[in-house]
């Protein structure tokens, strides 16, 4: 037994039994002579763990706003509740732990044998998704407390052109792909250490990061919600949802007049107006060059994996092994000069050069076949956002287009059919 | 909206996706579905100082701990003075702490009690390796955990050159040094951990 036994049953009094343990320490325990006990160790509990009440919250919200966008109708209700969800998941519980974070749990829980998901954190993940398959993204109106901030900033809003919009709407993709990259091959949390708010939320963070945050808020009073619109990956998976969604927020309650009132209200290019006549075109044309783009979707794809697994060595360095091995390298081979404190304690271990070389290669290889994945994903999005584009639906009223709309509600105000019931 | 509609297909979509959450949440939590919380296993830690500047917390939630039973409680700590200090007394000069915040006290010839005032406490790990250097290595840092905001991605488990943080069971949120520190814990499962083991019942709930 070469423990020490419960300080409450000796105060060390045991010392012979300790002498194997005590031959390794370099000065023994006293022995002491007066009634003096050894003081316990403070070891508080943990004051985080009300992730169910959390979760218990999450849901509230995600209900009150959906009666917002469906009963109510008004945009002021989803303001403040937009304000609540702020003070709440943002500044008071600093923004962790929430659903687009719990994103790369997930992954982290389907990729990594040894890692699971608390119930707490897998309902982050699945409420709002289950909430957007049924009522669109009411999550996004008021609950998220990224998307409150931006929403809570977009003082003066401009539309830029779809065309533009939906260009740097991809970059979403891309962060999505990267960030399961990230988790996948152990790399690491990469929504969480590039959240551009956490740092707003904690009052503290590191220089770039507070001004990236700084960057986008200002940004986002003309160009609103430039995070959810071209960075957020959990906002792609929402969208997926709300395309199949049962119900929908509507923009007139009641028949359409096709008065055009809405047309420059929504600053998100969200509202699909009806189709003009200049734009209806042959079918025979348009199927043929849905055709010719679903035969080259596999080449796109294909394509995109061979340039995704080219890839692979520049990717590998998202992982602080294959960086730590390739500084290692560098230093032996005499390239660079001094060290790194993550190369002096590397080197303070026991792990040999050639040890770590090896790690780095077997993690190479999994970036490979992630890359391989990654670049096929972009280039599966890619044929199918063409696809889209070709087709040109028939379209006569004004709707919201359910996969990009937030159920902001700053459509509301602008549509006259609203006022009637009230006036009536 | 309430008006009963025929099963279509986007019906039988959604029905398909609610399950498939269903069936994924399901396999996902598991019986590995614990409650996690950050910590850091002092025996992989080399007291490089980063703990006290990259928490997100403005003061970190990373605090030294003395454990008693392993502490020598010696006259010429080297985790309590400066090295080449004059005098082996509680006097600014002499303590290597840059904020004070171990207590000295006499307990009786030749031993002195040192107790760290968490409130001072920012986490830079000098009085670690100066402990594990010349003492015992009674001295290791461990995150508070009624401090600690249990970020999802933890800064300094970022930029720990040593890879010491790890995610540990909410039941079990601290990783103990035994009295015998060549063999000491390294993995967040198993017995040692339990705080009764190296505590005893009685002194995990009775907090100073």
């Amino acid at each position: 037994m070469r423990q020490f036994k419960s300080i409450a049953v000796s105060t060390l009094l045991l010392v012979p039994a300790l002498v194997s343990g005590a031959a390794e320490m370099r000065f023994p325990p006293p022995d002491f002579q007066t009634s003096y006990k050894l003081p316990d160790l403070y070891v508080p509990p943990s004051a985080s763990s009300n992730g169910m009440w959390d979760a218990i919250i999450l849901f509230l919200a995600l209900a009150a706003t959906t009666w917002m966008v469906f009963k109510a109708r008004s945009r002021k209700g989803l303001f403040i509740l937009s304000i609540f969800s702020l003070a709440y998941f943002g500044f008071y519980r600093t923004g962790c732990i929430c659903p687009v974070g719990s994103t790369q749990n997930v992954m982290a829980g389907i990729f990594l044998p040894d890692v699971g998901v608390s119930v707490a954190v897998l309902s982050f993940f699945v409420m709002p998704l289950l909430f957007s398959l049924f009522f669109g993204r009411v999550f996004c109106a008021s609950v998220c407390p990224l998307g409150a901030m931006q929403e809570l900033v977009a003082i003066a809003p401009i539309r830029i052109s779809p065309a533009l919009d939906r260009t740097l709407g991809l970059g979403r993709y891309i962060y999505l792909g990267l960030a399961v990259l990230g988790v996948a091959t152990g790399s690491g949390f990469f929504i969480c250490r590039y959240d551009p708010f956490v740092g707003i939320y904690r009052l503290g963070h590191s220089y770039g990061m507070i001004m990236a945050g700084a960057v986008i808020l200002v940004l986002g009073v003309f160009v609103a919600r430039p995070y959810c619109r071209f960075l957020c990956p959990y906002g792609i998976l929402l969208g997926w949802m709300s395309r199949f969604s049962k119900w929908h927020l509507d923009i007139p309650p009641s028949p359409c007049v096709n008065c055009r009132l809405c047309e420059n209200s929504c600053p998100y290019n969200a509202i699909d107006m009806p189709t003009p006549q200049h734009l209806v075109e042959n079918p025979e044309v348009g199927k043929k060059r849905i055709r010719g783009l679903v035969f080259a979707s596999p080449v796109i794809i294909a394509v995109g994996a061979i340039a995704g697994y080219s890839m692979y060595e520049p990717l590998s360095r998202i992982h602080p092994t294959v960086t730590l091995s390739e500084r290692i390298a560098a230093e032996d081979a005499g390239v660079v000069t001094g060290d790194t404190l993550e190369s002096r304690t590397f080197r303070a271990g026991g792990q040999t050069a050639a040890q770590l070389n090896t790690e780095a290669n077997g993690i190479r290889e999994k970036f490979k076949t992630g890359g391989m994945w990654l670049g096929g994903f972009l280039g599966l999005i890619i044929s199918l956002k063409l696809i889209g584009l070709s087709t040109v639906p028939k379209r006569e009223i004004y709707t919201p287009h359910k996969e990009t709309c937030f159920s902001c509600g700053r459509c509301y105000p602008y549509c006259p059919v609203e006022a009637v019931p009230k006036r009536a | 909206m309430s008006e009963p509609v025929a099963f279509d297909r986007r019906d039988f979509i959604r029905g398909a996706a609610a399950a498939a959450f269903a069936g994924g949440a399901y396999a996902l939590v598991g019986e590995k579905g614990d409650d996690m919380l950050w910590q850091l296993d002092p025996n992989k830690c080399t007291q490089c100082g980063r703990c006290t500047t990259h928490c997100v917390l403005p003061h970190s939630a990373v605090k030294c701990l003395n454990q008693f039973n392993i502490c020598g409680y010696c006259d010429l700590c080297f985790g309590y003075l400066q090295p080449g200090s004059r005098d082996r007394d509680t006097g600014a000069e002499n303590q290597l702490c840059p904020t004070a915040a171990i207590k000295r006290t006499f307990i009786e010839d030749p031993y002195y009690e040192y107790i760290i005032d968490e409130e001072k406490c920012i986490g830079c790990a000098k009085c670690v390796k100066a402990c594990l250097v010349f003492g015992n290595a009674s001295f290791y840092l461990q995150i508070r955990q009624d401090i600690c905001i249990n970020c999802n991605e933890c800064s300094i488990a970022k930029a720990c050159p040593s890879d010491s943080f790890m995610k540990v069971p909410a039941h079990t949120p601290y990783i103990y040094l035994t009295g015998d520190f060549e063999s000491t814990i390294s993995k967040p499962s198993g017995d040692p951990h339990q705080p009764q083991t190296t505590l005893g019942p009685k002194e995990e709930s009775a907090a100073i």
